[in-house]
């Protein structure tokens, strides 16, 4: 699979990580390592920031130097702050097309096979190298249509007043410890904004890497659906492999007004050292309908729990959640729901993989507010365990507040069938391909819904993962 | 060269080696041939049709089976259907999410050797994942192709391997996948239970389709019908895990005249004579 020297810098790498390679970086600015105000500023000045987003980066430094680490789910004790990087600009400028990329970020575009899935769609694509985005393009006939596709810091000077009255309405840097961190060093992401009525029909994209030692990425989205508008942002990421601790935390914000519908699916595959610390939230108004498609494979910690808060009558939220984890590697993923608007409806469908000793947990929580009569929710976990040292833990939180609702929760836990590999392997496959076809079929009603190119390039990143791991 | 399966004084044991259900099975099946084995409930016929495949629970405990003149025990199940085997199962197996197209194709890439080859790439990188099976344009053109002449509905390529599917769709969907691997030589587990009047000729007509001077066919059964359709050269009488009688077709009509007490009072209830 690797090529001589892909080994030759994968070797003391305990498990492969097959898109573990790297580029020669390229920096224009690299602020220096650790967190304090002076580094706030140089950031801001860096990107020659309106004063109320230097107070608010101020604001919630402030917040996170205050806040305790979480106690709870993964452990994030070896996690040093001060040896991190919170600012790094690979390129001057942003690109253009394609042809201003420079030839060594291409060539890892190239190994991750993007190209083909910007030859086959012919839609935007963001593409974050390193804390910026350096490439976006966007089929005309949307720009018509006022949608807004641009990268987060181009969006704030652009298009400022909109910005303004979003950023931060959905998760305020309070909302917890990496929020927080986020909210204080934020860098690149996509600002999205769809008008009135608009449907956008083709998927989105933007491709996120990590490509600096010790380079902490602290995208921020914020994605606007206005009333009856729809829109697909799919975002897929993979990161090369460095000896010490990669942090990743990313804050997404989603807005869907009335009537409209917003689906944003993930697929991930951090190198193993990455901390991958996420916080995704969207709110719903009456009749809006949010749609998480989430996919966790990688990294050392993944905490990620992407909420919907319905907050209009009949608003719908959906949250399908994939995690897979491999050797020395815990999953900590889920889904929020919150219904807090009568006749409010949604569903949470979790598919955990673990092998080689990997830990997998569902944690979700189900809220039911006062006065949200009528509300529905189903919640199913599913947990595929390959080998006996493999670990699934399911923490489903339920509070309900309201009488007159209707709410299921079902949880499994199986192995890996033997009949099932038998019969594979009575055909041909090898061990190795009867567990991944297996480990396919059962992530596949999600898979399902991504975009085909996606669905594909997930079922390959499915059978990277399998190598090696049965025996 | 004919190939030619040898079954030599086989003893299988299942729960971990403790029981014993094969007690020494002979048999010999070549290329060309249909040999019809019958046998009563629990007999052992399911399990020398695992055993010869593979299947990890069934413990050889002495004897040999030889394809070729070459032992196959110590090879894996994909090993052995790399070398010509096939299965087709009393039960399939449900494998949910998995699309039959899918598997197939992954399946006939595997036989015919496509994935001996690595994924294709540029200089000094890595090819793609999956780049190296079947073409999909020849896969798919040769897999429809195969289902309108086996009388598998076209919709079935795109449904989760035998999710769902009655038990005659599982059948034939078990011939179909034979016509698409070629085995040398077929053991097939009661294709021919719980089909009705008309899919039990569809399936007999795929037998008779694909048996040739290329297959050797076991067929495992417990009724004389299928027989009408599907020749037997040999007929085999299976009581308590062994051979206990052989001969030609009317041996089938024999026993289904007489029942298997007329087996039971010649070899007793331990298969002993
Ligand atoms: N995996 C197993 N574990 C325990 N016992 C088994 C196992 N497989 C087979 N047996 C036992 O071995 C004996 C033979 O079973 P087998 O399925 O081979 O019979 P068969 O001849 O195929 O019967 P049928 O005509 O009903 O299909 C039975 O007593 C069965 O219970
Ligand atoms: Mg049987």
């Amino acid at each position: 699979m690797a090529t001589a020297s892909d080994r030759e810098a994968l070797s003391g790498v305990k498990e492969e990580y097959q898109y573990g390679f790297s580029m020669p970086e390229e920096y224009v600015f690299k602020a220096r390592k650790g967190l304090n105000h002076e580094v706030i500023d140089q950031i801001s000045d860096m990107k020659n920031e309106p004063d109320w987003m230097r107070e608010f980066r101020h604001r919630s430094l402030d917040i996170f130097l205050a806040k305790p680490m979480p106690t709870w789910g993964a452990d994030l004790s070896e996690i040093d702050f001060d040896d991190i990087y919170y600012y790094i600009k690979p390129v001057e400028k942003q690109g253009k097309s394609w042809d201003d990329i420079p030839d060594s970020i291409k060539d890892t575009f190239d190994r991750l096979g993007i190209p083909e899935a910007e030859r086959n769609f012919l839609a935007g694509v963001g593409a974050q190298y390193e804390s910026e985005v350096v490439y976006h393009s966007l089929q005309e006939q949307w720009t018509k249509l006022g949608v807004v596709f641009l990268d987060t810091d181009t969006a704030l000077r652009e298009h400022e007043d909109v910005f303004k009255e979003y950023f931060g309405s959905v998760i305020p840097p309070a909302d917890n410890k990496f929020a927080a961190l986020n909210s204080a060093v934020w860098s690149g992401g996509s600002y999205v904004y769809v008008p009135k009525g608009v449907h956008v029909d083709i998927p989105l994209q933007a491709y996120f890497r990590i490509n600096a030692q010790n380079m902490g990425q602290f995208e921020r989205t914020l994605i606007i659906v206005e009333e009856g508008a729809s829109m697909h942002y799919v975002e897929g990421c993979t990161a090369p492999i460095y000896a010490s601790d990669s942090l990743h935390s990313a804050v997404v914000e989603i807005i869907v007004k009335k009537d409209g519908r917003c689906r944003y699916s993930t697929i991930q595959n951090w190198s193993n050292n990455v901390y991958n610390l996420v916080t995704k939230r969207a709110t719903t108004e009456a009749g809006a309908t949010m749609e998480w498609i989430d996919a966790n494979l990688g990294s050392k910690v993944t905490m990620k729990y992407p909420a919907v808060y319905m907050l209009g009558p009949k608003a719908h939220g959906e949250i399908l959640s994939i995690a897979f984890a491999g050797r020395g590697q815990t999953l900590d993923a889920g889904g929020k729901v919150v219904h807090g608007a009568p006749n409010t409806s949604s569903k949470i469908l979790s598919k955990s993989i673990s092998k080689n000793g990997g830990r997998a947990s569902y944690r979700g929580l189900l809220k039911v507010a006062k006065g949200a009569t009528g509300s529905k929710s189903t919640v199913v976990c599913d947990a595929l365990l390959l080998d006996d040292g493999s670990r699934s833990d399911t923490y489903p939180y339920i509070e309900i507040d309201e009488q007159d609702v209707q709410v299921g929760h079902e949880a499994s836990v199986s192995k890996v069938n033997e009949e099932q590999i038998f019969y594979l392997m009575s055909r041909g496959l090898s061990e190795e391909e009867a567990a991944g076809m297996i480990v396919s079929g059962f992530i596949e009603p999600m898979v399902k819904e991504l975009p085909m190119e996606y669905a594909v390039e997930m079922n390959r990143l499915i059978q990277l993962q399998m190598e090696g791991s049965i025996g | 060269m004919t190939s030619e399966l040898v079954i030599r004084d086989l003893h299988v044991a299942v729960n971990d080696g403790e029981k014993a259900v094969l007690k020494g099975v002979n048999m010999t099946i070549r290329q060309g041939e249909v040999h019809a084995l019958m046998g009563p409930n629990g007999s052992g016929k399911s399990t020398l049709s695992y055993a010869i495949m593979g299947h990890p629970h069934y413990t050889i405990t002495s004897g040999d089976i030889l394809l070729d003149g070459e032992s196959i025990l110590e090879l894996e199940p994909n090993e052995r259907a790399r070398r010509g085997l096939f299965l087709a199962f009393q039960y399939p197996v449900a494998v949910p999410g998995v699309s039959m197209a899918n598997f197939l194709r992954t399946a006939v890439s595997n036989i015919r050797g496509y994935t001996d080859q690595p994924a294709p790439a540029a200089e000094g990188r890595s090819g793609v994942v999956g780049s190296n099976l079947m073409p999909m344009r020849e896969f798919r053109k040769e897999m429809l192709d195969k289902m309108d002449e086996f009388h598998v509905d076209r919709d079935f390529a795109k449904r989760y391997l035998n999710e769902g599917f009655s038990g005659g769709e599982k059948k034939r969907v078990e011939i179909l996948q034979m016509a698409m691997l070629q085995p040398k030589i077929a053991i097939m587990d009661e294709t021919d239970s719980g089909l009705d009047i008309d899919a039990l000729r569809v399936v007999s007509d795929g037998v008779n389709k694909l048996a040739g001077p290329g297959l050797g066919i076991m067929l495992i059964t417990h009724y004389q019908r299928i027989l009408n359709y599907v020749r037997p050269d040999f007929v085999h009488v299976f009581y308590n895990g062994r051979v206990v009688m052989s001969g030609g077709p009317e041996l089938a009509h024999e026993l289904e005249q007489k029942g298997y007490q007329w087996v039971k009072d010649q070899f007793g209830a331990n298969g002993e004579q």
